[in-house]
Parts: structure tokens; sequence; C-alpha cells
């Protein structure tokens, strides 16, 4: 089967006072219809401007997007309105991702109103809406609520309702649940699957907690400074990872047990600069393993096993090597 | 009186008055903490975790809070009865905060060096220059070459300036370091580093601490102690162990099962339905009644007391109380 | 703290929008309230002139010039025995009228004039804010007076000659608004369905920006009255017979030594007018902006 969404080669870079920031840097990937694809990175990886060149909010510098066999990478102001109705999103801050000045019901019923859809009669318009807030889980008599009225969980509901109104087949969810209270978050995670099986759904969804992304993902991508380190289905990147980052960002997870005992990688050294990178491993800097080759080389993304990627020049095609960590670099974490 | 604990907190009620009524931010809330002993106080948005917080360093902004009743004695001393310059010399001195921000806790037109050479010199009667060299020192004990003790906060990465800001926490050693989330705004690897800094020092100087966070890994890592808050109350309240492996409370219970696990296969989540009540309007009953599974028909109208089920394990639930609806 | 408050509190029913909110915080500010209702009162009899005035404003009667206040001319007659009284109130009318649509005419061209150099930053931001930051250069009265002398007096051309000097202030609170509000994710998410540039102008970007711009232009009427006074006073502006304030008192000012009544009424109404433009001013920035006095 085609995938549904297809990623070759995009770049995108922001003209900085002090030089070209490279944001997303040549990245590659694809996701099969109904799967989620988790992109997990720490803050400045990139990651939310991979989500936002995806569904045009910025233009890509270069490389291609392909959704459903067609090349979108730059769309006709037309091919743009139609391809709204294809692909939305969900935003992180449940506070600022809604205008103040409009009503639930406005806010859900504004993409309707701009695509015209059920031959632009408001009352059908407002019978979807009220539809769809009771897919969400909003009661019938918050519609004429505002935002500011509402707690964080029911203003992500709003959210993922809006993005729902023009039925798209593809959504790009950015951090949606980073800025909720955990019983919350396990309310919105919950209704997402829900919706991703009722209407068959694709997401990427956007996020630096690994416990939210293993949850929710079928395959995830590891971004370094706007770069793919580790990619691969989800069981097998928390059962072993090969990249270096990957390997310390996933012993850096706070675990609610306690009476473990388990090995944690501390890093040492500062986080390159994204802005006019040198041609050379981005994780140089910090890198327990770094040898001469990775500050003169930049490393490729190479399939170290079936169905693994990993971007280091300690790994060879076919040929997954696994990387013990100094001591030095490890603390015993008893809890 | 004689109190034999470091930190005793007793019946602390914190209220706010606000244009829509009175929001009962802390209420009856009663703890105890050992020197060197670490306490994680763990509760969601609204529960009335930095409120506390703000209490035992004696900062709750009045107007519009008021201590309604309590008492909060640190090594015997109520601390609540003390003047505004007593209660000075005894921040810093014997309790520092460190809070969730790191670049709103820094000046950002004084370099970092100089800021950590004034809160010494603040509280010890050091020359400028012993201060200055004692700074260096602390930056290093906090893992920052001494060579940046001129540079500026914006200058620092995240991580680094929540280092900054607990070493300025603990350069006048502290008895009692309370830590408002210290580590949320930060990366999970820069978390690790700060984290492990922590214990570390921790160890070290026998410094208690007070660790308010959401995140129940965290609290897993560095503390001894835990206290669930839930809508201004404590409702369980122990050591990790009671906690972690004997959860008595259905809130906390429910939390832990809402948290998705890196180790667990389960596809969905367990969920806590409903929301928080509004602190302005508190129910009668138990707070949490209208969210329980386990809630009775008592529960609307008896709000349990805070029993302790095993030693120095307390649980606020009609099912574990005396003669309750076992 | 007060944002978590409010989230947690979230529940309770009353749909109360935005604008209700402040409406609530306004009414609980006394002297606002007061002000508002003696400008309601200002405008009613501004409106009703015809009806409330005793006298028409230009009945001439030399018979009774110079005289002080009494129970037919409760604030006395001037020069040429107009009753002062009747020509305050008119003069008001044209002092709000000019006011008001000055203003009216400041916010429509500032306004466009901010929220595209904000929303398309840029080339054009640069051109538009530094034309913006040479007008603020020039006093706005100088500005006023050049304009009013420039053009031939009248009511048009007064309103145009301060409603330019005003500009300024409206494009330079627009844009930033503009620009603060862009980095919303409401905004993106209204791209993100498709709403075209004019939509997300006009049904996000401007409601949102309505704040500052009430308040700065209660406090903008204030000083358009006065700038109006000024212009008259220097005979730039309102033309004689029609009452002015301003060319009331510069008409006053030969006798103000022997008859001080007829400086001091019009004087009053202006001070009177002002003042009550800039408490409400106050009042509406802080029933709007409630962040302001958290």
């Amino acid at each position: 089967m085609a995938s549904l969404l297809e990623v070759r080669h995009l770049k995108k870079y922001f003209q900085t006072p002090s030089g070209t920031l490279h944001a997303v840097d040549d990245v590659n990937f694809a996701i099969e219809s109904g799967e989620t694809l988790g992109v997990v990175g720490e803050s400045g990886c990139g990651k939310s401007t991979l989500g936002r060149t995806i569904v045009h909010l910025l233009a890509p510098t270069s490389g291609q997007i392909i959704f459903d066999g067609k090349d979108i990478s730059s769309p006709s102001k037309k091919e743009l309105k139609q391809l709204r109705k294809e692909m939305q999103m969900v935003f992180q801050d449940p506070f600022s991702s809604l205008n103040p000045r409009m009503t639930v019901k406005s806010i859900i019923q504004e993409a309707m109103e701009i695509h015209k859809l059920y031959g632009g009669d408001r009352r059908r318009q407002e019978q979807e809406v009220f539809k769809l807030m009771d897919t969400v889980g909003l009661a019938k008599r918050l519609a004429d609520s505002y935002p500011h009225e509402l707690d964080g969980g029911r203003r992500q509901r709003i959210g993922i309702a809006r993005a729902l109104a023009l039925e798209p087949r593809f959504i790009v969810c950015d951090e949606p649940v980073s800025a909720l209270d955990v019983s919350v978050q396990a309310q919105i995670l919950n209704l997402m699957q829900d919706l991703q099986e009722e209407k068959d759904l694709t997401y990427i969804f956007i996020t630096h907690d690994l416990s939210v992304v293993k949850h929710i993902s079928d395959n995830i991508c590891v971004m370094y400074l706007g770069k793919i380190v580790e990619q691969c289905s989800t069981d097998k990147l928390f059962e072993k990872q090969y990249h270096p980052y990957a390997q310390a960002l996933l012993s850096a997870i706070p675990i609610p047990k306690v009476g473990i005992q388990r090995k944690r990688i501390l890093l040492k050294g500062e986080i390159t600069s994204p802005i006019d990178p040198k041609p050379c491993c981005r994780f140089v800097a910090r890198c327990p393993h770094a040898i001469s080759l990775c500050s003169e080389e930049e490393p490729k993304l190479l399939e170290v096993e079936e169905g693994r990627f990993v971007a280091c020049h300690l790994q060879k095609i076919g040929r997954a090597v696994e990387l013990t960590v100094p001591d030095a670099d490890v603390v015993i974490i008893n809890q | 009186m004689a109190n034999k604990h470091f930190l005793e907190i007793k019946d602390l009620s914190i209220h706010y008055k606000t244009d829509s009524g009175l929001v009962k931010a802390v209420n009856n809330l009663s703890l105890n903490l050992d020197k060197g002993e670490s306490l994680g106080l763990v509760g969601e948005t609204g529960a009335g975790k930095t409120t506390t917080a703000l209490g035992i360093m004696n900062l709750i902004p009045d107007p519009p809070g008021i201590i309604a009743s309590g008492e909060i004695f640190l090594e015997g001393e109520n601390i609540l009865m003390l003047n505004r310059q007593e209660m000075r010399k005894l921040r810093g001195n014997k309790i520092s905060m460190v809070f969730q921000d790191p670049m709103t806790s820094l000046n950002p037109v004084m370099s970092v060096g100089k800021q950590i050479a004034e809160s010494i010199q603040i509280h010890e009667k050091l020359s400028k220059v012993e201060a200055e060299k004692r700074a260096v020192d602390v930056l290093e004990m906090v893992g920052i070459p001494g060579e940046r003790f001129n540079e500026y906060p914006h200058q620092f990465s995240g991580g680094m300036r929540q280092r900054v800001v607990i070493a300025i926490a603990l350069a006048c050693k502290p008895d009692l370091l309370i830590a408002d989330e210290p580590t949320t705004a930060l990366d999970v690897t820069i978390q690790a580093q700060v984290l492990d800094l922590i214990s570390n020092l921790k160890r070290e100087q026998n410094t208690s601490m007070i660790l308010i966070t959401h995140d129940l890994g965290v609290v897993a890592e560095v503390c001894e102690k835990v206290a669930i808050m839930y809508a201004g109350e404590l409702v369980e309240y122990g050591t990790l162990d009671d906690i972690y492996n004997h959860t008595k409370h259905p809130y906390s219970i429910g939390l832990f099962a809402s948290i998705p696990n890196i180790y667990s296969e389960e596809k969905r989540l367990t969920l806590i339905p409903g929301l928080m009540p509004d602190p302005t309007d508190l129910p009668e009953g138990c707070s949490f009644c209208s969210r329980c599974n386990r809630a009775v028909e008592q529960c609307k109208v008896h709000n349990p007391a805070l029993v302790e089920t095993d030693p120095g394990h307390f649980v606020r639930c009609i099912h574990y109380e005396e003669g309750g609806a076992l | 703290m007060s944002r978590r408050k409010r989230a947690s509190i979230g529940t309770s029913s009353s749909h109360s929008g935005y604008w209700a909110n402040a409406w609530g915080r306004l009414k609980k500010n006394k002297s606002a309230i007061v002000s508002l209702i003696l400008l309601i009162l200002m405008i009613l009899v501004a409106i009703f002139a015809k009806y409330v005035s005793p006298y028409p404003y230009d009945l001439q009667n030399p018979a009774e010039a110079y005289q002080s206040p009494s129970a037919q001319h409760w604030l006395g007659t001037d020069n040429f025995g107009r009753d002062i009284l009747s020509r305050i109130i008119y003069g008001g009318r044209i002092s709000l009228f000019v006011g008001f649509f000055s203003i009216f005419f400041a916010i429509i061209v500032g306004g466009i004039l901010g929220a595209v150099a904000g929303y398309y930053a840029g080339k054009i931001d640069n051109i538009l804010m530094r034309t913006m930051d040479i007008l603020m250069a020039i006093p706005g009265l100088l500005l006023a007076i050049t304009l009013a002398a420039a053009f031939e007096p009248g009511l048009r051309n007064v309103i145009i000659a301060i409603g330019v000097a005003e500009v300024p202030f409206y494009a330079r609170i627009l844009r930033s608004s503009v620009l603060s509000l862009k980095e919303q994710e409401f905004i993106e998410a209204a791209r993100c369905i498709g709403a075209s540039d004019k939509r997300i102008i006009l049904k996000h970007i401007i409601p949102n920006c309505l704040a500052p711009i009430i308040v700065q232009s209660t406090l903008g009427m204030a000083g358009a009255i006065l700038s109006v006074a000024s212009l008259s006073f220097l005979g730039l502006g309102i033309q004689p017979p029609t009452p002015e304030w301003g060319s009331m008192l510069s008409n006053a000012r030969q006798h103000i030594l022997n008859y001080p009544h007829m400086v001091v009424f019009p004087g009053l109404a202006i001070m009177l007018t002002i003042f009550v433009l800039n408490i409400l001013g106050d009042g509406l920035r802080d029933a709007l902006d409630p962040r302001l006095k958290d």
C-alpha cells in the first residue's frame, strides 16, 4: 500500500540576524494510512517546525511533501484550500490556541463557514457542531461559553473538534497534552485514540514526553537539532536504542515506580547551535562515544537492522552495534 | 512545647479573597519533615501545592491571601509568629526556595557570579572578594565552569540557569530547600542533570527538601516521603513505599493509573472522570467523592479525617476510617 | 495564579462574554460610572441643544450685554448680549462632534495602517512606521495649526487637521497588538482551517485589539477637544458666529478683568469635559485589561 504521507529531503531554514537557522534539515519519512508516527525530541530540535511545514503553515525551504500520491510542496491557493480539508492540526497551548472573543460554537463552526460545508446552510452546520461537540465529549450547554470559562481539558477538546470540523484524514498533533494535568491528559489521549479508530485518522504526534509517545505511536522518529537520529517502530525503540542520543534520552525518563534500579546516562557538554551548523554530527559535543570522524563528516540515516534507521558513524548498514556507555557517564538510580 | 520534628506543619489553612468568592486553597494541612529528609508534594494544578510552599516561606500575598488557621514550626519555632525582619533572616539562612521558571528569578542585568556573591553576602559576613571566591566555588559545585562568573543569565541555557538558581538557593547552606517544579520547564536530558545535582547536594549538605511536582517519576527518584494533595487537602501521605506500592486513596490510585508508563503495555489509560471541584465552592463532604469509583452515600456529607492506617502512612478516606463504611 | 484559578473555576454556567465581564468591572468603579453618566448627559444636551438651551445661541441683545449670572441668564451674557449658557451648550455640540469624528478618522486611518504594518511586517512595516515616527516628531498642535492654516478654516478641515495628528498613536497601538497577536496559536489555527488574511484581520485580530483602542480613543478625544479649542482660540478653527468653547474664550479674553464670568464658564466646560473623559478612560483601562490591576 502506498503511504498516505511521504516527506523527502524536507528542509526548513530561517534567516536570523546571526545566521541561517537549520530548524528542519533533510528529513525523510513516510506514514501509512491509519497509523500514528511519534516525533520526539527536546525543545529546539525542530519537531514543531516540522509539523507546521507539513500542514503548510510554513513554506518548506526545499524538499518534497507527498500526500496521497500528490506532490503538495508548493500548492496554489486553490489547492491549499482543498488541502486544508484533508490535513489539520491540533495545537499545544489550550489557552492561546482559541480566540478569546469567540464562543465555543463559533470556533468550531468557523471552518465549516469558510469552506461552505453543508451547502452553506448555517442551521445544518450548527447541528454538525453539536454532533462534533458530543463526539469530543463537550456538553451541548457549553456551546455559548467562552474559552476563558473552561478548563484546559475542555479547551483542548474544542481544539480537537475544530480540527475535526473539516473531516480531515490526517492530523498533526503538536504537544496536545503537555499543558494538561495528568488525569486530564489521560482523558484527552484516550479521546484521540478513540477518534483515530472511529474515523480512521492518521496522526503525527509531536511531543517531548516519551511515556506519552510510547503509549500512542506505532512508529517513532527521534529528532536532534533538525535531524532524525533514530527511526523505528515504537516497540523496537523502547527495547533497544542504537543512537547515543536516543539511549541517553530514554534513560533520562523518570519512572513512577519504586524498588527498581537502573542506569542513567548523564550527558555532558553544550548543545550545539542550530545556526549555521558545521558539516559534522550535531550530537558530537555531548556524545560519550564520539570518534574523530564524527567531527569531520555528517552521518547519514542508515538502515542498521530491518526497519530501524540510525544516523551514527558507529553504526553500519545491516550491522547494528550495541554501544556501552563508559561508567563515568552513568549514574545508578535506586528508587 | 517540644517538637521532635525538624519541620512541623499543623492544621494549616490558607484562603484567598477574590471577586468570585473565598478560594480555599489549602485546608487543614498537617505534615512533618525530619532533618535531611525529602518530601514530594504531588498534586494537579490548583491542588494548593504552591500555596503551601509560599505558606512555609511566609510569603502569602496579603491581600488577597490570609492564613486562616494553623502553625508552622521550624526547629520548634512557630515561624508564622515571626515579624518581617526575623522572617527575612530565616529565608535564605534556613529556608530557600527554587521556582519553576529560572529566568524570572534571576536579575537579567547582573552577572550570575555577582548574584550568587550578593546572596552569600546578605547572609554571611564576608568581604566582597571572599564572597566572590565562594561564588566561584558554588558555580563549580553545580557544574558550571568558574570562568563564566561574569556572564549574564541570557548567555546561559535553560538547564544552566536553573542550576544557577539552585546554586543561589544552596549558597547559604539552608536547612530546608523548597523546590517548586524545578525541572518542569527543562528537557528530560537536562532534567536528569538537575535532579542528579539536587540529590547530590542534598546528600552532602544534609538538607531537608520539599519538592513540589506533578511528576510521580521525579518524586520516586529523589524523595523519601510523598504527600498527595487534592483540592487543598492532603489525601494520602507516607513513605515512597507506602504510596507507590501500597496506594490506598482512590485519587492516588487513579493518578498512578492515568500516567502512561513506559513499562506498561496497556493500550488504554485508566481515567479519573470529571474535574477537581471549584475551590470557591468545595463540597460539604469528601472533595473527591463526585469522581470516586468507591464513593458511598455517606461521602457526600462526611469529610473523612486523615487516618494513620500503618505507622507513618496516612489516608483521608471513609473506607479507612474507624467505623467507616468498610 | 489568577489564570490557574480561573481555569479551575471554569465550570460556571453563566456565559458571560468578555464585554459583559468588563462592564461588570467598570460598574464597580464609582468615579468612572459618574463620569460616564456625565458624558452621556453632555452628549444628550448637545444633541437636543435646540430644546435644552434657553435662548438661540446667536440671539444678540446689546441691551443685556456683559450681564453677570442671573435668573434670566444663568451663566450671564457676553459682549453682544448673547446667553453664555446657550452658547456653551451649542459649543459643546461642536466640541464633542469634532472630538468624536477626528478620533474616528484617526482610528480608521491609523488602524488600517497599523494593522497592515503589523500583519505583513517587513518593508511595508518599515515604510509605514517611519512615516508615523515623522508625524509623531511634529508636535500635534503645530501639525494641526499648519494643516488648518493651509486649508480653509471649517468644520471638516478642523476634523482632518486634528485627526491626522492623532493617526500615529492608533497605528502604533494596532501594530503592536497585531504583532503580539500574530504569535498566538489561534491565528495559526485560523490559517490552518483556511481562513483568508481578510478574515483573520477582521474576525480574529481586530476584536482582540479593541480594548486598547477604546481606552486610547477616550483619552484621545479629550486631547482632540483641547485641540479644537486651541485652534479656535487662535482663529484657525470654527469661525464665528458658530459658538465654540475655544473661540468663546478667545472672544472673552479682552474682557477678562471686568467680566471674568465670560472666561470662567467656557473654561470650566472644557475642563469638565476633559476631566470626565480622562477619568472614564482610566476606568475603561482597568475594566478592559484586568491584568494590569492584578
